[in-house]
């Protein structure tokens, strides 16, 4: 363990119509095995005690799974280490005089609350359309009744592990939220049990998608750079595949 | 007051089907005259407002996040129980009722958890239905792990991260019941107050944390799934938000808090490592299905663990408890891992670890098996110390995991307030003295999916609930109250942070209401709180202000809270003078340093009543009854 020094660049903005600009903060003696949020704590508590009001942010778990976390750092939405959330992100990642330039998660379906947290609840919205099996609570089969292939449920949850944090959106040019989207279609329509509604899911996910304001995938692939659970663009595709067979295939609208 | 658990008659595997049966039912086209708020989205909050809202309740859902996905059983490693006995190894449903009973050290209600261990096989069926990935075999069917205090293999995972896939379920449960129009969801809200008139829980006062406006939302009843209060201690492996509030806020309006002192301390935790240090990481239980603990024999010992030599090497766990082994239950664990500790034979920069070590298992399965099973937990473990688990073992100490105690619930889940029920860890219901792994987000699913929706009814169907609305004078008087708190503590303009109290806090109960606890040091700690308590009150700093995104405001309410809550917990656990689960007098153990019970004088639920600022709280007790397992000292050896 030692101890370095760092110099913040920080995004501030009181609210989502205020003016924001950086403001410059010295970091004071930073230990390496402290955690990026860490790192914040610390400064917050001497801007509280200074007067100054902390710096806003979002986080929770701490443990890299609740996704409520992540701003960008140098450019890079969750930081510079790959298939890391920013909680997870320690400091033993930067030298000594290093320059952080903090922000929020930007694009045009993420409204700016406050400082560096962002307003997510797209996300919710586009879940609300479909992303979910229409089965009630009670009356359903023995868990056993359907046998699904190990490398396939294996395939389901390599999607469903994704986390909604939104750094796809903050990675992507046209702040597209494919990844997000082709994750869960992804998860459902490999599975016995999300066969039913897959036409109906990829059209109506999809089309809320687009009336979020979220931008269409140019296969930059910056997403899955940025994407902490390391989600593969191959779901991007198979989304473009399921829309398409349900717009040319199916019945739904 | 008398506490009156309202378990059904008749025998133990009857009850729950009698319950049913004997319960008044809402008619279907009743059911949407009713509201129900929900408070909390993790597994017990989610699976409870979707399963309601398909029901054709009105319910109203708040968290305290910005998504209800973000609630902290997302956090959930290993896995969950059920008695589905896939694996043909001796399962039954009798026999998690009995593992779940002497796991929590013969301290919980028979028949709440032979309840439990009854709907766990319909948990499975409905997560599967839902689209839930749990491991399969390669035949294609459902495949199991096992956990610590069991003898059987019943445990369902998903990856490391169960707890993440089982919250995504009741969460796009609870979307499509926002969808269909019968969930209305607030997030970002926080609840500052429990709203109770004519004896009934009718509603609460939140304050939005985006414009800081406290609100007021009636209802017929109140569901708190609003999770543990383990970070009283400051460092825990509870996520940074998860708070004592609203259970805290409930309790001071009526509701009996039961065994607050039972607080599980996790066996395998990352260990501490600096004073700047906000939460402690869990590395699942899971982990010792092939990770062998052990310390060096001589004390003291510098080298590294590889220098070791085996015939050097202190594999206690396995010495001192050959039949189940690595497998103990948690709080046997960790009082051993401390046992070592304490006697100068721990390891690590700080000398608080001991060693957990993959070394045979990757020779026995070999490395690509062993990172397939804990792959992510590995990785975990590696971002945040730096070190490879496959090359050298990890370091583990305990650290304040879960809390078993709660708000006292009846057989329905309601509490001593008519109207108000509790769910999943926030209330005291399952565990009794300690919980088994695997089995949190079994009851929170229990609660929310199956005990609950067919509970709430019997109160619809007997109450009397009169037509009330906002301006209803006790919702003008909590908003009062609840503004003049915030006031308060944005005017102390002192020179400590809320944090800086918290730690405080944290080391006072660490210390003397910990992984030991005796009369002395109790006795100091519950001398020393209401220092604490005045010091909070007259040097906080608060910076901002009320009618904004305030983060450093809300975190003085919790910690405030939490304060007050400490008394309870130090009170809880120096009445209780005997040893029972998690909880270890020192005055009360066998020539072993085993946990001794003292049946005759403790088989109950402490039940602590408010009784007004300044006055020492009411103990109720309810008697504890076995009429189907016989209580015994627990044995692991």
């Amino acid at each position: 363990m030692s101890l370095i020094n760092l110099t913040l660049r920080i995004w501030r903005q009181s609210g989502p119509e205020a003016q924001g600009a950086f403001h410059t903060y010295e970091s004071g003696p930073i230990s390496t095995s402290m955690s990026f949020l860490e790192m914040l704590d610390v400064l917050n508590e001497r801007l509280i005690l200074s007067g100054e009001e902390a710096v806003a942010f979002d986080h929770d778990c701490r443990e890299g799974i609740c996704g409520m976390c992540g701003s960008v750092v140098n450019g890079k939405p969750h930081g510079p280490e790959q298939k890391t959330t920013l909680c997870q992100l320690h400091m033993r990642h930067f030298k000594d005089g290093d320059t952080l330039v903090i922000e929020p998660f930007r694009s045009r379906a993420f409204k700016l609350v406050k400082d560096l947290i962002v307003d997510r609840s797209a996300f919710d919205a586009i879940i609300a359309e479909g992303g979910y099996v229409s089965v009630n609570t009670g009356g359903t089969p023995d868990a056993n009744t359907i046998p699904i292939p190990n490398p396939t449920a294996e395939q389901a949850l390599d999607a469903a592990e994704c986390i909604g944090c939104g750094a796809c959106v903050a990675a992507c040019p046209n702040a597209s939220a494919m990844l997000f989207v082709g994750a869960k279609v992804s998860h459902l329509s490999l599975l016995p049990q999300g066969q039913p509604e897959r036409n109906q899911r990829a059209l109506a996910m999809v089309k809320k998608m687009d009336k979020l304001g979220f931008g269409n995938c140019g296969n930059e692939k910056r997403c899955e750079k940025a994407c902490p659970k390391g989600i593969s663009i191959s779901n991007i595709a198979r989304l473009n595949r399921e829309f398409m067979k349900a717009v040319l295939f199916s019945n739904e609208k | 007051m008398q506490l009156d658990h309202r378990i059904p008659s008749g025998p133990l595997t009857e009850k729950w089907d009698r319950f049913r049966f004997e319960t008044k039912l809402v008619n279907p086209a009743n059911k949407r005259k009713f509201d129900i708020i929900v408070v909390g989205t993790g597994l017990a909050g989610a699976s409870a407002s979707a399963t309601l809202g398909e029901l054709g309740y009105n319910v109203k859902t708040f968290c305290i996040q910005d998504s209800p996905r973000r609630a902290h059983s997302i956090a959930a490693q290993g896995g969950i129980n059920a008695a589905k006995n896939y694996p043909n190894d001796g399962d039954s449903i009798w026999r998690l009722f009995y593992d779940t009973v002497k796991g929590g050290d013969f301290r919980a209600r028979e028949a709440n958890v032979y309840r439990l261990a009854q709907i766990s096989n319909q948990i499975i069926d409905q997560c599967v239905a839902q689209g839930v990935p749990f491991a399969r075999e390669y035949g294609g069917l459902l495949t199991n792990r096992s956990f610590g205090g069991a003898q059987v293999s019943r445990t369902f995972y998903a990856r490391g991260q169960t707890g993440q896939q089982l919250l995504l379920g009741a969460y796009s449960a609870l979307m499509r019941q926002v969808k269909a129009g019968k969930v209305t969801l607030f997030p970002r809200s926080e609840m500052m107050d429990l709203v109770v008139i004519d004896g009934q829980a009718r509603g609460i006062v939140t304050r939005n944390l985006i414009t800081g406006a406290i609100e007021s939302h009636t209802a017929h009843a109140v569901v708190l799934a609003t999770g543990g209060y383990g970070n009283a201690y400051y460092l825990s492996t509870n996520a940074m938000a998860s708070n004592v509030t609203a259970t805290w806020r409930a309790y001071k309006r009526g509701a009996c808090f039961a065994n607050p002192c039972f607080v599980q301390i996790h066996p395998t935790c990352i260990p501490v490592h600096g004073t700047y240090q906000s939460k402690l990481t869990l590395m699942s239980e899971s982990l010792r299905n092939d990770g062998r603990v052990w310390v060096p024999s001589k004390k003291g010992d510098q080298r590294r663990p590889a220098e070791i030599p085996e015939s050097e090497r202190d594999f206690y766990l396995e010495k001192k408890y050959p039949s189940f082994g690595n497998l103990v239950p948690r709080d046997v664990a960790s009082r051993n891992a401390k046992e070592q500790c304490d006697a100068g034979k721990g390891v690590g920069e700080t000398g608080l670890a001991v060693y957990l070590d993959f070394a045979d298992a990757i020779k026995r399965l070999g490395e690509e098996s062993i990172r397939r099973k804990y792959g992510n937990l590995f990785h975990m473990y590696e971002k945040i110390t730096g070190q490879d688990p496959i090359k050298e073992p990890m370091t583990i100490y305990p650290a304040v995991h879960y809390t078993m105690g709660g708000l006292w619930v009846d057989y329905h889940l309601m509490s001593t307030v008519p109207g108000l029920y509790v769910l999943g860890e926030a209330n005291f219901s399952d565990h009794g003295a300690n919980r088994l792994g695997a089995s949190a987000l079994m009851q929170g699913l229990a609660d929310g999916y199956f005990v609950l929706p067919a509970t709430i009814g019997a109160h619809f169907a007997t109450a009397t609930l009169p037509k009330i609305d906002t301006n209803h004078v006790a919702f003008t008087e909590a908003k009062k109250t609840v503004h003049e708190r915030i006031q308060t503590l944005l005017s102390i303009n002192g020179k400590r942070t809320a944090d800086d109290f918290h730690r405080e806090l944290g080391h006072l109960l660490w210390d003397h209401c910990g992984m030991a606890r005796n009369e002395a040091g109790l006795k100091k700690a519950l001398h020393n709180l209401p220092e604490l308590k005045k010091k909070f009150w007259s040097d906080l700093k608060v910076t901002g202000s009320g009618a904004e995104l305030n983060q450093t405001l809300e975190r003085a309410g919790r910690v405030a809270d939490f304060i007050e809550f400490a008394e309870i917990m130090i009170l809880d656990a120096l009445a209780r003078e005997e040893s029972c689960g998690c909880h270890f007098r020192e005055e009360s153990q066998t020539e072993e340093h085993e946990a001794k019970r003292q049946d005759d004088t403790f088989s109950h639920v402490s039940a602590w009543q408010y009784q007004g600022e300044g006055q020492t709280p009411l103990l109720h007790k309810e008697p504890l009854v076995f009429d189907n397992v016989k209580l015994s000292q627990r044995s692991y050896k």
